[in-house]
């Protein structure tokens, strides 16, 4: 028997409400699978499972707010005999709750609940482990149980009308980002480094692989840009990964997070998985995939949470350079500017070349720096090499 | 009749005198000076220096005489200066006092009452301010008073001095100049109980529990927190030992949260004696984690910002409620 627990879909969510489950007691999930899809002040999110299993008992009813780490459902490991009837259920083991202590965290600890409250809530029938709490530390208290035994208690909260849910989402979406990059900010030692890089060999290359080929089939400059910067991340390794509990977890693939603006407003730069490894035609049509999705508030859960690393490209609005605000817990943002001409000395003469001004913002309790500068040449040169990439 | 704590003390003191003439009063500068702080001034002159007996420097010897004038039918009331100087007659207070009863199989009693000044807030530094209450709280056989209220200072002494046993009093220092109400009626009887604790305000969300100067402190905070919408009940110990365990779980299992104030030191305070009794009495009727506001530990400093930052404060034990109820 394991636990499915809320995952972290980001830094910047705390809670969830379970919108619908895809799967029912009994079923069998695949690793991978979408179970469930949970509303997050982002986006409606599919949550993926990571192992194989059957599904035994669903803990949570559509509707519910849940913070980050409740577990959702108990499933049987494959081949699991179904516990007898009448033995602990899932919900009657401790821990089912994490009040939200740390971003990220996932594993369930034991959930507070005051001595009162625990006698007055088994007089009342009360199930605890659903109830939030309102505490000194998240504690659930007598009030908290008195609440939710009073009739209809749970669903009051759901038949009060909302009055404007778009505006809503993005109140909240601006408080969720608002949260991460005041973390960021407070808790990250920002330094940042910028390099303008010469583009004409990248434009030539890419005008005649897009020779040719129908408008919705070309590779676009973006394309190019998360592969090198995939491509350096190999050798710099030290930018791509996580800052948490006090060190650094560094992830062999680049899971890049595309900064994508979204039309009313904010932004999510969820992930294209694995960019190092993928070929660029592959990249494009699943960069174009995700960036419909990400506008239509679809995206799924391991998008929203392996971010390994963010590049955000503000050249289309037509500035020259972006200074990023790291997305904790990675640890380097790359920025792109608009590719633009500029006069450039090559080979001892002045010429008019096209150009980029990158620039990586990066995390210095994890990188200094000396390496960042050598992050950005690799970059550099890797974007001279287009026809590597 | 609207009087101060130290004019109850003074008239409580002046009854006993007037109306026993086995009691009398010693101590360091009770005589000829009136009282360090003021409170038998004038009984040199009315009562004379049989009876208002100023002693040496020397507590651990006037104590002790104290002890033995209890043991041959007398009622002394013996005033220490201060809770600091006290130390040096531990040896008689609880060696003696609290013991012979005991050791003399119930032959002999030690009607003594012993008051002595405590507490912080005067800058009077480290040596002369310290709460060691819970010294003495500590001791079987002894009976440890704490009044707070002007009634209590006028009506605490009658009782205690009625005790077969050894009583001691703690006056706080900063209370001396505290007034208030005091019923006068013809015939009035001021004396009052010695075994209960009060409920000086009544509330219902949270309790908190203190004695001594610590109480001005706790309605101040109570009635901060009222003007909030925040209702906190008030409890005044009043008795230190033997503690009325019964009061406190009553109204902790009511209010379901607690806030112990004490000036000691947190280590080994009273308040963690209170903490410990509401766990064993109260644990499944508490909602949240009691809390203790004490004096940080540290000697009490001399200068007054350190002095009041060291001590309990109204807004420490505001602060204190609004973690415990999480407002």
């Amino acid at each position: 028997m394991f636990d499915f627990t809320l995952p972290s879909l980001g830094a910047d969510m705390d809670e969830g409400k379970l919108i619908e489950w895809k799967v029912k007691p009994g079923d069998t999930v695949r690793k991978g699978q979408v179970v469930a899809i949970v509303d997050t002040s982002k986006a409606a999110v599919d949550v993926e499972i990571w192992q194989d299993g059957v599904v035994h008992e669903l803990l949570v009813e559509p509707g519910e707010r849940i913070p980050v780490g409740t577990v959702l459902a108990t499933l049987l490991e494959p081949g699991e005999k179904p516990p007898p009837e009448g033995a602990a259920s899932a919900g009657e083991r401790a821990g089912k709750l994490t009040p939200a202590a740390a971003p990220g965290a996932s594993e369930a600890a034991r959930q507070r609940i005051s001595p009162a409250a625990r006698r007055r809530a088994e007089a009342l029938g009360v199930d605890i482990a659903r109830l939030m709490g309102s505490g000194p530390g998240g504690a659930v208290t007598l009030a908290d149980v008195e609440a939710a035994a009073q009739p209809g208690a749970s669903k009051s909260a759901e038949t009060v009308p909302v009055a404007h849910p778009e505006a809503d989402r993005n109140a909240e979406m601006r408080r969720a980002i608002a949260a991460a990059m005041s973390r960021s900010k407070r808790e990250i030692p920002h330094y940042y480094l910028v390099e303008t890089i010469p583009m004409a060999r990248a434009q030539r290359w890419l005008a005649q692989v897009n020779e040719g080929r129908p408008i919705t089939g070309r590779l676009l400059m973006a394309v190019l840009q998360l592969k090198a910067v995939a491509a350096a991340l190999a050798q710099y390794p030290e930018m791509n990964g996580f800052f948490r509990d006090g060190r650094f977890e560094s992830v062999p693939a680049a899971h890049i997070g595309v900064a994508i603006s979204l039309r009313q407003g904010g932004l999510i730069a969820p992930a294209l998985h694995d960019v190092g490894s993928k070929p660029l035609d592959q990249l494009m049509r699943e960069l174009a995939d995700l960036v419909k999705r990400t506008r239509a508030g679809s995206l799924r859960s391991s998008e929203m949470s392996d971010p390994t690393i963010t590049v955000t490209n503000l050249g289309e609005q037509g500035v020259e350079s972006v200074m990023g605000v790291i997305y904790p817990p990675q640890v380097a943002l790359v920025g792109f500017g608009r590719i633009m001409e500029r006069p450039w000395v090559e080979d001892g003469t002045l010429v008019v070349t096209p150009t980029v001004v990158a620039s990586l913002a990066a995390d210095h309790r994890v990188s200094d720096g000396h390496r960042g500068a050598l992050f950005l040449a690799e970059l550099r040169e890797c974007l001279q090499r287009p026809e590597e990439l | 009749m609207r009087v101060s704590y130290r004019e109850a003390m003074r008239q409580a003191l002046h009854d006993a005198l007037v109306s026993d003439p086995r009691v009398f009063l010693m101590g360091e500068d009770v005589g000829r000076y009136g009282g360090t702080y003021a409170v038998s001034k004038g009984f040199y002159d009315e009562f004379g220096p049989e009876r208002i007996r100023d002693t040496p420097l020397s507590e651990l010897g006037f104590v002790g005489a104290g002890i033995g004038a209890a043991l041959g039918g007398m009622r002394p009331i013996v005033e220490v200066m201060t809770v600091n100087f006290s130390l040096l007659a531990l040896d008689q207070i609880v060696n003696s006092a609290a013991l012979l009863r005991h050791m003399s199989g119930g032959q002999v009693s030690v009607p003594l009452v012993i008051r002595m000044a405590t507490g912080a807030g005067r800058q009077l530094a480290a040596q002369h301010s310290h709460s060691l209450e819970n010294w003495y709280a500590h001791i079987p056989g002894i009976r440890v008073l704490a009044p707070a209220t002007i009634a209590d200072a006028r009506g605490m002494l009658a009782p205690a001095l009625a005790d077969p046993d050894p009583v001691v009093i703690f006056e706080h220092a900063q209370l001396y100049n505290t007034e208030d109400e005091l019923r006068d009626e013809p015939n009035e009887d001021w004396r009052c109980d010695i075994e209960r604790a009060a409920i000086r305000r009544p509330g219902s969300r949270l309790t908190v529990i203190t004695y001594g100067g610590s109480l001005p402190k706790a309605l101040e905070a109570a009635d901060e927190l009222a003007r909030d919408g925040i209702d906190v009940e008030v409890l005044d110990l009043r008795v230190l030992r033997p503690l009325d365990t019964e009061t406190i779980a009553e109204s902790v299992s009511r209010t379901h949260r607690a806030v112990i104030v004490d000036e000691g030191w947190r280590s080994g305070s009273l308040a963690a004696e209170v903490m410990a009794r509401i766990v064993e009495r109260c644990f499944y009727d508490l909602d949240a984690p009691p809390v203790r506001v004490c004096s940080e530990e540290v000697p009490i400093p001399y200068a007054k910002h350190m002095e009041d930052a060291a001590l309990p404060q109204a807004a420490k034990i505001v602060a204190a409620v609004r973690e415990v109820l999480n407002v």
